[in-house]
């Protein structure tokens, strides 16, 4: 059986996002790094939980990234896999087995030895029901998955001591990027019987900082792992976040140099004035997000039923316009993924703003005097301000859209549950979850996602389609790698040839910093690390 | 003694009530608990043992029992998100909202008092129009409006208080005198025409008469008569408060359970916001009762019946 040597360079492969020489692959240290120095994120809310099992959302999860180590991990500032607990790995020719080679002597905050037991153990308390993950869902390749429970997953096997044979029950091309998830980090058993339903706010990993204090409501602090395997890193002795803190309050107090990042961003209200001041701009650092703004229709919704209806309202949206409401801070998208996702479709022209284009196909579709309908979107600014124009938008090709603005759970009540004909999709936008294509169809254009309940709001469910993500998805020899992005690709222009989305923009990050902060500018929009990556920056 | 029991007794039912009415009303919100739970990328089936898990899937009437009979123990549940404890929640963030409370009590009664005295000692005139515009003013200015204001003038721009946070005696200025704002306009009102009414008194009369001082007619004699009325309204303000500290504490950051109140609203997380609802209203109840038992103590004339 031939099996291919798990080398940094078959992550690469994997990853064609960013061409990087195959030497790039490690990352180099940044000469100027200092050790030393404590820094002040803060937040509006509260830290919800910090066991990796459980946080998704995009505040705890560099937080999480920076307490645990998965197997995988990425390199600092890129999409790009490299091996993180994992020294190195094989994957068999059928794509179905994973043998992963631990390091040795990485030790837990508990100063205990990790080794495969724990990875197991994890593996196995993700997937089993009673935890409650909202990412078991990711595990869903993995043998014995369907019948996780007390007893653990069949499919992950302890052969050694440092070593881990993990068995899938179908070619899985993302599953590198699984294991490099939060919810695959490694925990201690016996610190997550000892917290007794409470890991998430005592949380013991072999991450780069590990949790010092937390004051509920007020602060955490998170204190340099002495012991770190990865060596030289972190830089910083440690990490303050301040939480309860209003976004206009954190910019007030960075401005007074008592704050490092807000970790909450740039208040829309200020954005024009903070990026109108040379001295203030120079501390923003600008990046791309895997992130696309969208509007769905839904297809099983007259007069949506109608592909011509839906392209007609393509045609009608000014997107250009819109990423003007957001002070362009976003770039208009044409299609589903974002252009720094790999298999984003260079060229794609989509669907061009063109009012007479659009009346044409309404007319086609025997609806020239235009119809009416419900425009869904959540509360907060600035998405009832996108709501408005988009309802201008339309209107000038005579729909008529009531905006129903509401609070987020129940915007998205409304669409998983199919009786929302428009969804705006700001503020419960997708952001993806992985660096890959994948992760932007199955739960939000697939026909997985499109039942009772699902994130496919526009219903949308094309069996051809999901055929061809099925075939991608098993491409998993990393030798086929282009050939599996390119089937990709052609997923999605096929989607956009139906037309159930309208995909609006996609947004691009904006990171503050203090004058004090040091470390290349990838670190503070690291596609993973929102909004940077603890474990490389430093004080200058 | 009985009317104590009698009052003890109709707090409890108010609060029942108010559990209940909470409850239904989270039950019938269009917004799933578990959906948030499970995460986006959930299948069906997760959606559903979670569901089964929480007793999410029982009807109404068996989910509130278990509440109740949850609750009848001392227990206010789990979080749904945090996994938490709900009451170790509430008791971390309680001392600090009941700190604010106290400050802002203080701040609406100092600010407030003064404003009514000495409208009523200026009764009439320009200074007393001008008192009493303030207050209409105060009443009315929105809290997010006046809290950024304060920040922004005295902690930014002169620098005499921290930018929000919690910790020290300078911390709780700002975010006391935000709360205290709203109050003093009523506070100035009622102690106007308290003391107008006491002015015109017999006693006063022949205080003056015997020829004491302006200054000692006023503060020895007419004030303690005419603050009795305007402090037993303290137990009323609880309820008032309530309201507003979920603004001032969003602002300034204070770590109180109105804080912890607007996070769990967002998130959907049933048992924090049951919990904190349950919490609110019995300091609202207890506040009512404690200024309807004081109130004869400061006022003969007024009988517990």
């Amino acid at each position: 059986m031939k099996t291919w040597l798990a080398s940094t360079a078959l992550a690469l492969t994997l990853s064609t996002s960013l061409a990087l020489p195959a030497l790039a692959q490690e990352y180099t240290p940044d000469p100027n790094a200092k050790a030393g120095g404590t820094i002040t994120i803060t937040y509006k809310d509260d830290v919800a939980t910090l066991d990796p099992a459980i946080g998704y959302d995009w505040q705890n999860w560099s937080m999480i990234k920076s307490l645990f180590d998965g197997l995988m991990d990425y390199v600092p500032g890129t999409t790009t896999l490299r091996p993180g607990l994992a020294e190195s790995y094989e994957i068999s020719e059928d794509g179905l087995t994973y043998t992963f080679k631990l390091r040795a002597g990485v030790k837990f905050h508990n100063g205990r030895e990790m080794t495969a037991e724990d990875v197991k153990y994890s593996l196995d308390r993700v997937t089993n029901p009673e935890t409650q993950s909202p990412g078991a869902g990711f595990f869903g390749s993995i043998a014995g998955f369907e019948s996780a429970g007390p007893g653990g997953l069949s499919g992950v096997e302890v052969v050694d001591p440092l070593t881990v044979k993990i068995t899938l029950s179908r070619p899985d091309a993302t599953f590198l990027h699984v294991m490099a998830l939060n919810f695959a980090s490694v925990v201690p058993k016996e610190a997550v019987d000892a917290a007794a339903g409470d890991f998430g706010k005592q949380p013991v990993g072999t991450g780069a900082f590990k949790l010092a204090e937390w004051t509920l409501g007020q602060r955490l602090v998170f204190e340099k792992n002495a012991d770190y395997w990865r060596e030289g890193v972190p830089y910083l002795d440690g990490v303050v976040f301040e939480v309860g803190q209003e976004p206009v309050v954190a910019l007030l107090r960075l401005q007074n140099g008592e704050v490092d990042v807000p970790g909450d961003g740039i208040p829309p209200a200020k954005f024009v004035e903070v990026m109108g001041d040379p001295a203030q701009a120079a501390r923003v650092v600008v990046g791309g997000q895997l992130h696309t703004g969208y509007i769905t229709l839904n297809v099983t919704t007259p007069p949506f039923d109608k592909v011509e209806v839906r392209k007609a309202v393509n045609m009608a949206i000014n997107k250009e316009r819109i990423t003007q409401i957001i002070n362009g801070r976003a770039v208009p998208a044409t299609q589903p993924l974002p252009p720094t996702m790999p298999g984003y479709t260079q060229g794609y022209a989509g669907y061009a703003y063109d009012v007479d284009g659009a009346k044409a196909l309404l007319a086609e579709a025997g609806l020239a005097d235009g119809f009416e309908t419900d425009l869904y979107v959540m509360n907060t600014d600035p998405n009832p301000r996108i709501a408005q124009a988009i309802q201008q938008d339309l209107a000038a090709i005579g729909i008529t859209a009531n905006i129903q603005s509401l609070a987020q759970a129940n915007v998205i009540e409304a669409g998983g549950a199919g009786t929302a004909p428009m969804v705006w999709s700001g503020g419960m936008a997708w952001i993806a979850d992985f660096p890959d294509p994948s992760n932007f169809y199955g739960p939000i254009l697939g026909c997985a996602g499109a039942g009772d309940g699902g994130w496919n709001w526009s219903k949308f469910c094309d069996e051809g389609l999901d055929a061809m993500a099925v075939q991608a998805d098993s491409l998993s020899d990393p030798t086929k790698a282009e050939e599996r992005l390119k089937l990709w690709s052609d997923v999605y222009t096929g989607v956009m040839e139906q037309a159930p989305w309208v995909p609006v923009f996609n947004e691009e990050r904006y990171t503050m910093k203090s004058e004090r902060m040091g470390g290349d500018d990838a670190l503070y929009v690291d596609p993973v690390s929102i909004p940077v990556n603890y474990d490389y920056v430093y004080v200058k | 003694m009985v009317y104590i029991l009698r009052r003890l007794i109709q707090s409890a039912l108010i609060l029942l009530g108010v559990s209940f009415i909470t409850f239904v009303l989270l039950y019938v919100l269009p917004a799933d608990p578990v959906r948030q739970i499970a995460g986006r990328a959930a299948t069906a089936e997760t959606v559903e043992n979670i569901r089964q898990q929480l007793g999410l899937d029982q009807p109404l009437f068996v989910q509130y029992g278990r509440y109740l009979a949850a609750l009848a123990q001392g227990d206010l549940g789990r979080s749904y998100l945090q996994k938490t404890e709900v009451a170790e929640l509430i008791l971390s963030r309680l001392p600090a909202t009941l700190q604010l409370m106290a400050a802002g009590i203080f701040a609406e009664l100092v600010l407030g008092l003064s404003m009514g005295i000495a409208a009523a000692l200026m009764r009439g005139r320009i200074g007393d129009q001008l008192l009493m515009m303030t207050s209409f003013v105060t009443v009315s200015a929105p809290q997010f409006v006046v809290s950024l204001l304060l920040l922004y003038v005295f902690a930014v721009k002169l620098g005499w208080f921290p930018i929000g946070g919690y910790g020290t005696l300078a911390h709780l200025v700002l975010p006391a005198i935000t709360l205290g704002i709203l109050g003093s306009g009523w506070y100035s009102r009622m102690m106007r025409s308290s003391m107008i009414e006491v002015l015109r008194a017999d006693y006063i009369r022949t205080a003056r008469a015997k020829g004491l001082g302006r200054a000692r007619v006023v503060f020895r004699h007419a004030l303690p008569n005419a603050i009795l009325p305007v402090i037993a309204m303290i137990g009323i303000d609880i309820g008032i408060f309530m309201g507003g500290i979920v603004v001032v504490e969003s602002v300034f950051g204070w770590p109180g359970i109105g804080q912890l109140a607007w996070q769990a609203i967002q998130r959907v997380d049933i048992p924090i916001i049951m919990g904190v609802t349950l919490v609110s209203a019995f300091a609202i109840v207890l506040g009512n009762l404690l200024a309807d038992l004081v109130a004869p103590l400061i006022d003969p004339r007024i009988r517990l019946r």
